[in-house]
């Protein structure tokens, strides 16, 4: 006999059958016979507009009860074909493209895609630029963490860090303001350097925020980490082993809160990560806790980088002294036909990127991302390709879901810290 | 030679030359990455060749028809132990030439990187599938299936990921696909008014037991699924007529 199953909103009340009974409250009748129960599973949809989902992410679940039978993911509303559009951009049109895809981290994605292509063209940027990216992407890391801390929080029924999380992100806002025009959407790198130094005092803005960040995290800890509501709803919530983690792809701190200590700053050291002291939290159990308390120390790592960043910050020029890949300065140009001819030659048909392909991993907030650049020697990429870290991530959530309760849904999916932008891409 | 190079933990790409793209090349390029030579004496000719780009990315082609057993090996080689598949993908140079997919596959334990790439022409788009290797690929191989269009044998679950289940416009990555897909914008827009999002993913596509009984991928090729008939015809609570009196 087929299996048939009911699906109900889930704001409506079910049909009254003819031997209906309303809902047996704490005053029905004790002595009554168990009425039977049909054991029909139920199918319960989720998104795609929902504000559990951290965006347009639609699942699908299955529930005997109100444990979860089976959870069947829909991603691809918010698919924007970057990749596709990035083959009929020149190497530097590209880069608006990356931020638009973690809205969250935009500079991480911004000097991602720049390293591959430098990489990939044996481009070594100057001093200056290595650090003032290293300081980019660590404060982008804390960036996308607050978002997380906040959103979390609320999923967790707690609303307080959401406002001290945001109030901090709001100063990382205005510092991408100060430095690239934009708050969001920054587009800061381009293939050899950056679209200009930072401006004057920007350090100290960064500093400052360095400091304070630590002091909220302390006030969010005090509220959060210890909580009991917050404990019971998520610790043993959304388990997997770390040898299952990384079988699934997991990376970043989901990875090493399941206990396997897979840094890219530290496994595959880019911009002399090595030479920073900093120390990359492990988790133990592979919970929703565990992935919460990784990412808090995170920022706080990410903190101490800042300063270590900030304290090396070399002098010198920002971008590199090469024609090929950065426009002349204006007063060259206007008084040297050399410059002149470079400057006509990037503007009208772009860097050239010679034959070849490169494959550069970064640490991003959310895990490994790599950008895999393809060259034939034109001026437009033949493959642009992001390894999505919270496409991955977001793929074990039937795993960590299934067999668990329909509230923990919730939980794990706030614990994987998904954005969807760049899921879908 | 190998064996001095993969003694110590840390693999041959120390750290200096992470960004350094214009390393000079070593004489002899397979002895850097130990993987590679190990990979010859194993497989033999199965390897077809060796490459070695932007400073110290190696890529290693490989025979499509012995894919599995390649990366397998890899994986499980307790001197290679390449158990973190980064990233699978495929890439289209486009003028008829030869579709690469694409696996970046990382050793943590020996810190190691290393690119296996596997050449299909375009009319033999089929490979096999490494999800029983590593669940990572799951999804990446859905994804390189639906912007690709490369089968991927005894795949779990073979549907399109990215791109709706029944978007019939072909495939958008491959470099024949113009920009602006297939149809017109107006066959677009019709197209997608009169979908009705209910049509996929009903209960009775998820009640026959645990496996999702979908429909298979080949027949999205041909025409548009036909609405009524892929459902079994046992009237369920999702029926729209059904729905309506529910609410009433």
């Amino acid at each position: 006999m087929p299996k048939q199953t009911l699906e109900l909103d889930v704001s409506r009340t079910p049909e009254m059958g003819a031997d209906f009974r309303p809902a047996r409250g704490l005053l029905a009748p004790t002595d009554l016979p168990e009425p039977t129960l049909d054991s029909e599973n139920m199918l319960i949809n989720i998104g795609p507009q929902h504000p559990a989902t951290h965006g347009v992410l639609r699942l699908l679940l299955e529930l005997d009860g109100e444990t979860v039978v089976r959870c069947v993911p829909h991603i691809g509303y918010l698919h924007s074909s970057f990749e596709k559009l990035g083959e009929y951009r020149d190497w530097n049109q590209v880069v608006p493209l990356t931020d638009r895809m973690d809205y969250l981290a935009p500079l991480i994605y911004n000097c991602a895609y720049a390293m591959a292509v430098e990489k990939m063209m044996g481009i070594e940027v100057t001093e200056r630029c290595r650090v003032v990216r290293v300081i980019c992407m660590e404060l982008d890391r804390i960036f996308s963490h607050l978002l997380w801390l906040g959103t979390w929080a609320i999923d967790v029924g707690a609303f307080t860090p959401f406002l001290y999380s945001f109030q901090e992100r709001e100063k990382v806002y205005s510092l991408h303001e100060a430095y690239t025009g934009a708050r969001i959407t920054t587009s800061a790198t381009r293939i050899g350097g950056m679209m200009a130094d930072i401006p004057v005092g920007w350090d100290q803005g960064v500093r400052d925020f360095a400091n304070g960040v630590v002091k909220t995290l302390d006030e969010i800890e005090f509220l959060l980490s210890t909580n009991g509501i917050h404990l019971g709803r998520t610790q043993g919530v959304g388990i997997i082993s770390g040898e299952d983690a990384l079988n699934y792809g997991f990376s970043g701190p989901n990875l090493r809160a399941s206990g396997v200590p897979y840094d890219v700053r530290k496994d595959r050291p880019y911009y002399d990560y090595e030479s920073y002291d900093f120390d990359i939290p492990i988790g133990e159990h592979g919970d929703c806790y565990d992935r919460y308390m990784v990412r808090i120390e995170e920022m706080r790592q990410s903190a101490r980088l800042l300063h270590q960043a900030l304290d090396r910050l070399p002098e010198g020029p920002i971008n590199v002294q090469d024609p090929r890949v950065i426009l002349p300065s204006k007063t060259d140009l206007m008084n040297d036909m050399e410059s002149m001819i470079h400057h006509f030659k990037l503007v009208m048909e772009g860097v050239k990127a010679p034959a070849g392909e490169s494959y550069m991993a970064v640490e991003g907030s959310k895990g490994e991302l790599g950008m895999y650049v393809v060259s034939d020697g034109g001026s437009k990429p033949v493959r642009w390709r992001i390894r999505p870290p919270s496409f991955v991530n977001l793929s074990v959530i039937p795993k960590l879901v299934e067999g668990g309760m329909l509230a923990d849904v919730i939980m794990v999916n706030a614990s994987l810290d998904i954005v969807l932008g760049e899921i879908d891409r | 030679m190998s064996e001095s190079i993969s003694s110590g933990p840390v693999g041959p790409e120390s750290p200096g030359t992470a960004v350094s793209g214009g390393a000079s090349l070593p004489a002899n390029l397979e002895a850097v990455h130990p993987s590679v030579p190990a990979l010859r004496a194993r497989f033999d000719d199965a390897i077809l060749g060796h490459e070695l780009v932007a400073g110290d990315e190696h890529i290693v082609y490989v025979d499509p028809a012995r894919n599995f057993e390649i990366l397998q090996w890899l994986k499980d080689d307790p001197d290679h132990r390449y158990t973190y598949l980064s990233d699978v993908t495929a890439v289209d140079y486009g003028g008829g030439r030869p579709l690469q997919v694409v696996y970046q596959l990382f050793s943590i334990p020996h810190r190691r990187h290393l690119r296996i790439k596997a050449e299909l022409s375009l009319d033999a788009l089929e490979i096999e599938s490494v999800v029983p290797l590593w669940q990572s690929a799951n999804w990446l191989e859905r994804e390189v299936w639906d912007m690709f269009g490369v089968t991927f044998r005894n795949h779990p679950d073979p549907r399109r990921i990215l791109m709706p289940e029944g978007y019939e416009e072909g495939h958008p990555l491959r470099k024949d696909f113009p920009l602006r897909g297939r149809f017109t914008r107006a066959e677009q827009t019709r197209r997608a008014l009169s979908q009705d999002p209910e049509d996929y993913y009903v209960p009775s596509e998820l009640a026959g037991g645990r496996e999702p009984q979908l429909v298979p991928w080949q027949e999205f090729a041909g025409g548009r699924r036909p609405m009524s008939t892929t459902h079994d015809s046992t009237p369920t609570p999702h029926d729209p007529s059904a729905r309506e009196t529910g609410e009433g």
